[in-house]
């Protein structure tokens, strides 16, 4: 018999991937789309769902023909997306309503302040455990409600539907206008603001807070079930697995027990710890969010702490200043110093998040000296990866109470070994990447996998991740201590520099 | 003797003209500078576009002189890119061969140790990633040896260091190594720099074909090789397979 592999869909923010894994969890198969980034207006990012569904439709059979393998070699199917994304679409035709409000946008922003001091607003953190931010999808649907015309009347009659990328995806693979499947998954549903953290179901009172008809919601299912069956792209394979890209990173990286945690570096960083089948409130600045459910299991929640900017520096230092032309000289030209020389960049290109939720502060360059060349800001620039890392974790501590041991990394910036070593100097414990970097595909198949039997339980899965290289602390206590500080003091800085009544969006 | 090769005169005569102006030109304006017909232009600039020597400005279309071109001098491909691009792969081979995987290139003499994926049985291992290794005692260096003109003119002259008895100190014979090398693809080394110790090797390629590493796994000899000491044709397989990946993905591929 012909060997069987699962398929992956990584719907990101940049671009769609699908890899194909075999049995052991090894990658067979690589095939990625970019899509267009829109920026009608400043704060506004917008991407087009056509051009992500076409996009899908292209890297599927290019993973399979990579793979010479045919859809009948697939066991399931899973996704993993980019999170709060918001798409509608007319249930009718299948034809999107405008293009989607990407996670990054800030158009929400004099909205949520609105809605901050509107009677209720107490009750959004309570019930859906996110502080009540531009960031999340409930705001967006209620702004695309508010400026189309017509349109919530339409929603109201259930003639208009609401997803993330993964219900647009699975409806549209499923049928879509002719039969498609309108369902979330728990982690997606999570980071809406719209469903009650405890009973895992849409909240009817943060329903009526956020104005969002129920009739145009997709239904909460777990993170593995099949949800249906493709008919379109790889007709007969079964839909078996959704999750928010980052908690396919968790579930990829097999942090299956409270305490585990994994830090996915991107654009930005993701710090997920696993917190049991409690959620866990946070003093300390960090969100609750579902870390994954499978089957009628019981859900298992995390605590997150994000990052908004720490790949996206490298980026800014090769595309802004022009200083590399790869992101990866970025270590080659940070290597040519032994140290900072004093500086400190810090990234808060439109404001803070973990642990400081600062959206008025702004991103400095401190210690400048004629000293300083573009070594010491590279390495400024790597190091404030660490420090922010540094940050979250001290957090996660706090909120947790458990003291982290060792930091299971992943994402693209893993393949960097000074930032690796940083990371690992400033946090004082291990750092440990797993054979495969690509964490987020691999939870979308563990979990896809799981739902039909390809693979037997959690332990089977745990056996799979190995380990492909650590990095171990090696940084004189005082001179982390003294480094700490320094960061901090960085850190204040950046506070304040938008002054109240000035609108970010507005700004160039 | 052959005489001179049109397109690159002419591909030399696009790089002056970018260099000598303003540096910024238009497919029509290269094509009329130079006589040529603007498909020729056109198909000439998207060439060197693609091995990085012009770029193509987003906005206006225009071409000037790319960063490849600037950094000519200093390596072709940064090893931290190198690095980058082949983590997936290197990642898959550990995986399927079971044994650590290293991505060598060559430096002054030696092999620099870029990229290193342990042995996946989570046993504790270190990384040596910076480290160097000598180029005539490990399958990294004899892939590195029998492509590259620079690792192959490094050990002509020189003496060749004793690791062990099985360590190839005869220049001739090493000569010999890595003509067979040329041939089969890859390279391999059994108890050459450490007893007890074998690897596997092959070339990764970048534009061109032109060799800019190597990658290979490495470990106990018993494991790697059959009781002749010739390396098992399964983990062979699987070097080749990295290798070919990276290259394709570097845009190296053979076609």
């Amino acid at each position: 018999m012909a060997e069987r592999f699962v398929m992956s869909i990584d719907q990101g923010t940049t671009s769609t991937r699908c890899i194909l894994f075999d049995h052991g969890g090894r990658l067979v198969a690589v095939a990625q789309r970019e899509h267009r980034q829109h920026f009608p207006r400043p704060g506004w990012v917008e991407h087009d769902p056509m051009e992500i569904w076409r996009n899908l439709e292209r890297v599927a059979p290019e993973a399979l023909a990579q793979a010479g393998a045919s859809a009948d070699q697939i066991a399931a199917v899973g996704i993993a997306n980019q999170r709060e994304t918001t798409v509608l679409w007319d249930r009718m035709t299948g034809d999107p309503i405008g293009r989607a409000i990407v996670w990054q946008d800030m158009r929400t922003g004099a909205l949520v302040d609105e809605l901050a001091r509107a009677p209720g607003a107490a009750a959004v953190t309570e019930r859906s455990g996110l502080p009540l931010a531009t960031y999340f999808s409930a705001p967006r649907v209620r702004w695309m409600l508010d400026h189309t015309p017509g349109l919530r009347e339409r929603a109201e009659r259930g003639e208009v539907l609401f997803g993330t990328m993964e219900s647009w995806l699975i409806w549209n693979l499923s049928g879509g206008a002719d039969g498609g499947v309108h369902v979330t998954d728990v982690t997606n549903a999570s980071r809406t603001l719209l469903m009650n953290l405890r009973t895992l179901s849409w909240d009817d009172g943060l329903l009526d807070f956020f104005g969002v008809p129920k009739a145009m919601l997709p239904e909460i299912r777990s993170s593995t079930e099949t949800y249906g069956t493709a008919r379109r792209v790889f007709p007969g394979v079964r839909v078996g697995a959704a999750l928010g890209d980052q908690q396919a990173a968790l579930f990829g990286q097999t942090c299956f027990s409270p305490g585990e945690t994994k830090c996915t570096y991107g654009t930005g960083a993701f710090l997920l710890m696993n917190t049991g089948t409690a959620p866990v409130r946070s003093d300390n600045g960090l969100l609750t969010t579902v870390g994954y459910k499978i089957g009628d299991e019981p859900a298992v929640y995390a605590l997150e702490g994000s990052i908004a900017i720490t790949g996206a520096l490298v980026q800014w230092f090769r595309d802004g200043l022009g200083l590399i032309t790869t992101a990866p000289e970025i270590e080659t030209l940070a290597r040519s110093v032994d140290d900072n020389g004093g500086c400190y960049i810090v990234p808060a290109f439109s404001g803070l998040f973990a642990p400081h939720w600062r959206s008025e502060a702004r991103g400095i360059i401190v210690g400048l000296t004629s000293y300083i060349t573009k070594g010491h800001l590279a390495r400024a620039v790597l190091e404030a990866t660490g420090w922010q890392t540094r940050e979250v974790v001290d957090a996660m501590n706090a909120d947790s109470g458990l003291a982290l041991k060792e930091l299971k990394a992943d994402g693209g910036m893993t393949s960097d070994n000074l930032v690796m070593q940083m990371v690992a100097d400033v946090l004082n414990v291990p750092v440990a990447r797993p054979m495969v970097v690509e964490t987020v595909s691999l939870g979308a198949a563990y979990a896809a996998g799981l739902a039909v039997g390809y693979w037997a339980g959690l332990e089977g899965l745990r056996r799979n991740w190995h380990r492909a290289a650590r990095w171990v602390p090696a940084m004189e206590p005082g001179r982390r201590d003294a480094e700490y500080e320094n960061w901090k003091r960085a850190v204040e800085r950046t506070f304040g520099w938008i002054r109240a009544g000035e609108d970010p969006a507005a700004l160039p | 003797m052959p005489g001179p090769v049109q397109s690159i005169e002419r591909a030399a005569a696009i790089l002056r003209l970018l260099a000598a102006g303003s540096g910024r030109l238009g497919a029509g304006e290269v094509a009329r500078s130079l006589g040529l017909a603007r498909g020729t232009a056109h198909g000439l600039l998207r060439t060197l576009e693609r091995v990085g020597f012009v770029e193509q400005d987003g906005g206006s279309g225009k071409y000037r002189l790319g960063a490849a071109l600037l950094h000519l001098g200093a390596g072709y491909l940064d090893v931290n890119e190198l690095r980058s691009r082949a983590i997936n792969w290197a990642d898959a081979l550990a995986s399927r061969s079971g044994e650590a995987v290293r991505i060598g290139t060559f430096l002054d003499g030696k092999v620099l140790v870029v990229h290193h994926v342990f042995r996946p049985d989570d046993t504790p291992q270190a990384m040596d990633v910076g480290s160097l290794l000598p180029l005539h005692a490990t399958a990294l260096g004899k892939a590195l040896i029998a492509h590259d003109a620079n690792a192959a003119a490094s050990v002509r002259d020189t003496v060749l260091e004793p690791y062990c008895r099985g360590t190839i100190t005869d220049p001739k014979e090493l000569a010999r190594v890595a003509a067979r090398v040329r041939e089969n693809g890859w390279a391999a080394e059994a108890g050459e720099l450490s007893v007890g110790e074998a690897g596997v090797a092959a070339p990764i390629r970048g534009h061109g074909g032109l060799v800019v590493g190597a990658i290979g796994i490495s470990g106990p000899v018993e494991r790697i090789c059959d009781t002749r000491r010739v390396p098992e044709p399964r983990l062979v397989a699987f070097v080749c397979d990295a290798a070919r990946a990276v290259s394709r993905d570097l845009g190296g591929a053979r076609r």
